[in-house]
């Protein structure tokens, strides 16, 4: 006897604004762009039929067609290298790495063509590259990575990593509209995350590229951060400020170009820079943000610059060490806290 | 047809080796059977579409490919050339013979060693040789070398080093063009070393999935650098390689423009008219080594020699005179009219500038939005 079922499965289209996640903002954001631009179409991994390994592209299949939502062989070479190619012929590609993690088949596409494509010949190609990124959720050393840091060394690829449900919309829709290559990412624990959840406007709209925000105010002390680390960020000023401690929470939005001009301003009103982020310390993007305020602001700090992040290991797959690789609420108070009393 | 593509005593890979006939292989075609003149010399196929005008603007090509290079040569030994300088000598009617059979709506992306192809797409000599020289007027404006430069107009998109990596641009290339109800083809040059990369398989396995007009021109020219073909892979021929993606595969002699330009005008049909991907090995010879200071120390002496009497120009030259297309002075006016094309594109890009060196920080983005990357102040800009 036969015990499977099938559903039958057909998704709308999505709700222009009104409340959403934030995997719903971005999935309305690439909707309403491939709506707006026929130029506009998305090429990746079970993006099709499936809707993508998260449901990003869900329903695109049925509104666009298979000539706009094009499955890939499991070729991530492949997958930049043609959207590189479409995007020469004046097509805007969004790309979609199943994981970010699997960026690294890509690298080369990446780092060698897309990124100097226009340096090199005035070409310049208006791709976006998205995928979840990010630990925090079970998935081991080959499902979680962060891969910013990865390419913060390439001139040539702009990257983007939201917080909220209407950054995520606002950055993909610029991403998509940008005319130059961006790498937009997702971390994975936010998509579905109730907190997240908040009124999009109706109203078309974007969050330009290159400009942070600043995600609380405070005097005492900033915490420059960016992706999910921003609700940690939040949580921890929260609690500081059960203690009399003025936080204030950047939160980056754009790693590449990077909004300096919102850090300095941040670091010249507190005077104190706690660095948060999730991907391992070592020459994570952390670095490059410290060696900027020192630069650029030694003289109105008044502590050294910290830095939160993980451990120098992969990320592991156990909930303990996972645990104890990322960074913790408890490891930003207690940074925090040496900085303020310094 | 017959199928034999090595002839007897081909080069001491392929003798000693004894490979089989390459139609026997698997590759499901091959474009002639080497046509021999009265005196036994080969000359090119007879079997061709083209009519005189063509072939001498084929010869043309052919001539200026072959000179320009030349000419190259020796604005590398006056230290004029900044770089090094990529020969495509004893191999250029492959590059020409095959892009002469696409229309101007159609894309390349060449190899460093397809000047040929280039050439034959509309890209002067002017920009090469200020490419080469690294002037201002060159067409990336001194950010990159040689061919590395594109011009989307005259449908030539250029090679990065990483062998490989345009054919999934060129994949790209045709899925875009598709998206636009565009019927072109796309074209590009890989090598025997270059088809051993990752990006070849997965670029050229899309594009057959797809069914996309791509079409590969898998150029064996037997060494990748000083890497023998028997090191870079174990079939016989590079088109038994189509049959691991589903496409056809198909053999010609390098060495003869017109079999050149015939397989390639069949596969650029087959593959617009909705075909999808083909392959097409062209067995050609690298007489030169990977660049100007590569010694060639590790090939015989014998091998060479063996290979210049199967010179491309010569043999087609002969083929042009022995069938009565043109005569020894029209074939001169053509040359004399290459020299003096050469000269004047030389004396133009010598003239050009060096590029201002504070250009260097533009054009990374679109600097309406992200502005050029100077070098920062020291300690900010106060």
């Amino acid at each position: 006897m036969s015990t499977a079922t099938k559903k039958e499965h057909k998704s709308n289209r999505p709700a222009r604004g009104g409340v959403a996640t934030f995997i719903e903002a971005i999935r309305q954001g690439i909707w309403e762009e491939m709506e707006r631009d026929p130029t506009v179409f998305v090429i990746g991994e079970d993006v099709g039929a499936y809707g993508g390994a998260f449901k990003v592209t869900d329903g695109l299949l049925d509104e666009f067609g298979e000539g706009r939502v094009i499955d890939t062989p499991i070729s991530e070479a492949a997958i930049v290298g043609a959207a590189c190619g479409a995007a020469l012929m004046g097509m805007r590609p969004v790309a979609e790495f199943q994981f970010i993690d699997f960026i690294s088949p890509g690298f080369d596409m990446l780092t060698n063509y897309a990124a100097k494509c226009r340096y090199r010949w005035g070409a310049g190609l208006p791709t976006v590259f998205r995928g979840p990124c990010g630990a925090g959720v079970h998935s081991g050393p080959f499902h979680s990575v962060n891969a910013e840091a990865f390419f913060l060394n390439t001139a040539g690829l702009k990257i983007v990593e939201p917080s909220t449900a209407y950054d995520a919309k606002g950055l993909i829709k610029a991403a998509i509209r940008d005319p130059d290559p961006v790498l937009y990412f997702e971390h994975k624990k936010l998509y579905r995350l109730p907190r997240l959840r908040e009124e999009l406007p109706e109203d078309d709209y974007i969050v330009e590229i290159g400009k942070a925000r600043t995600a609380r105010a405070g005097r005492d002390l900033s915490i420059i951060t960016f992706g999910a680390q921003v609700l940690n960020a939040l949580d921890a000023a929260a609690e500081l400020e059960r203690e009399g401690l003025d936080v204030e929470v950047i939160d980056l939005r754009t790693l590449a170009p990077m909004d300096k001009e919102a850090i300095l301003a941040s670091v010249k009103k507190t005077n104190k820079v706690l660095i948060l982020h999730e991907a391992a310390r070592t020459g994570g993007i952390g670095g490059e943000i410290a060696a900027t305020i020192a630069e650029e602001a030694f003289e109105w700090l008044d502590a050294p610059v910290v830095r939160v992040a993980s451990i120098d290991t992969p990320v592991p797959y156990s909930p303990p060490l996972e645990e104890y690789h990322l960074p913790q609420i408890k490891d930003v108070l207690e940074a925090a806290r040496k900085l303020a009393a310094y | 047809m017959k199928t034999e593509t090595k002839r007897k005593g081909a080069s001491k890979q392929g003798a000693a080796k004894g490979r089989k006939d390459a139609g026997a292989n698997g590759a499901n075609g091959v474009t002639s059977s080497p046509s021999t003149a009265a005196d036994g010399e080969l000359i090119c196929t007879t079997e061709t579409t083209l009519g005189a005008e063509q072939l001498l603007e084929l010869y043309r090509y052919l001539l200026l490919t072959r000179l320009v290079e030349e000419r190259l040569v020796n604005l590398y030994r006056q230290t004029k050339v900044v770089g090094g300088v990529f020969r495509s000598l004893g191999q250029e009617a492959t590059a020409v013979g095959t892009c002469y059979a696409l229309e101007s709506r159609d894309f390349i992306a060449p190899l460093i060693r397809d000047l040929g192809a280039v050439l034959v797409k509309g890209i002067r000599p002017r920009e090469i040789f200020a490419q080469y020289m690294a002037k201002a007027w060159g067409p990336s404006e001194g950010r990159d070398l040689n061919i590395h430069f594109g011009n989307m107009e005259k449908g030539f998109i250029g090679p990065i080093s990483h062998l490989g990596d345009m054919i999934p641009v060129m994949t790209g290339i045709a899925l875009g063009a598709r998206m636009q109800q565009k019927e072109i083809v796309a074209l590009a040059y890989i090598g025997d070393g270059g088809m051993s990369t990752g990006a070849f398989h997965e670029g050229l396995n899309f594009a057959a999935v797809q069914r996309l007009p791509v079409i590969i021109i898998a150029e064996h020219n037997w060494y990748a650098y000083s890497t023998p073909t028997r090191l870079q892979t174990a079939v016989e021929n590079l088109a038994d390689k189509a049959a691991g993606y589903g496409i056809p595969g198909h053999i010609v002699d390098g060495n003869d423009i017109i079999a050149c330009y015939e397989v390639t005008k069949r596969a650029a049909d087959y593959a617009r008219s909705g075909g999808g991907a083909v392959l097409i090995e062209a067995k050609t010879y690298r007489r030169k080594g990977h660049a100007e200071h590569d010694d060639q120390r590790y090939i015989s002496a014998e091998e060479l020699e063996m290979w210049e009497k199967r010179d491309p120009v010569d043999r087609f030259t002969r083929h042009l005179l022995t069938q009565e297309i043109a005569t020894q002075a029209q074939l001169d006016a053509i040359v004399a009219d290459v020299q003096r094309e050469i000269d004047e594109d030389v004396a133009w890009a010598e003239e050009s500038p060096m590029p201002d060196a504070e250009k260097v920080a533009y054009g990374v983005f679109d600097n309406s939005i992200v502005p050029p990357a100077f070098r920062p102040k020291i300690f900010g800009d106060k």
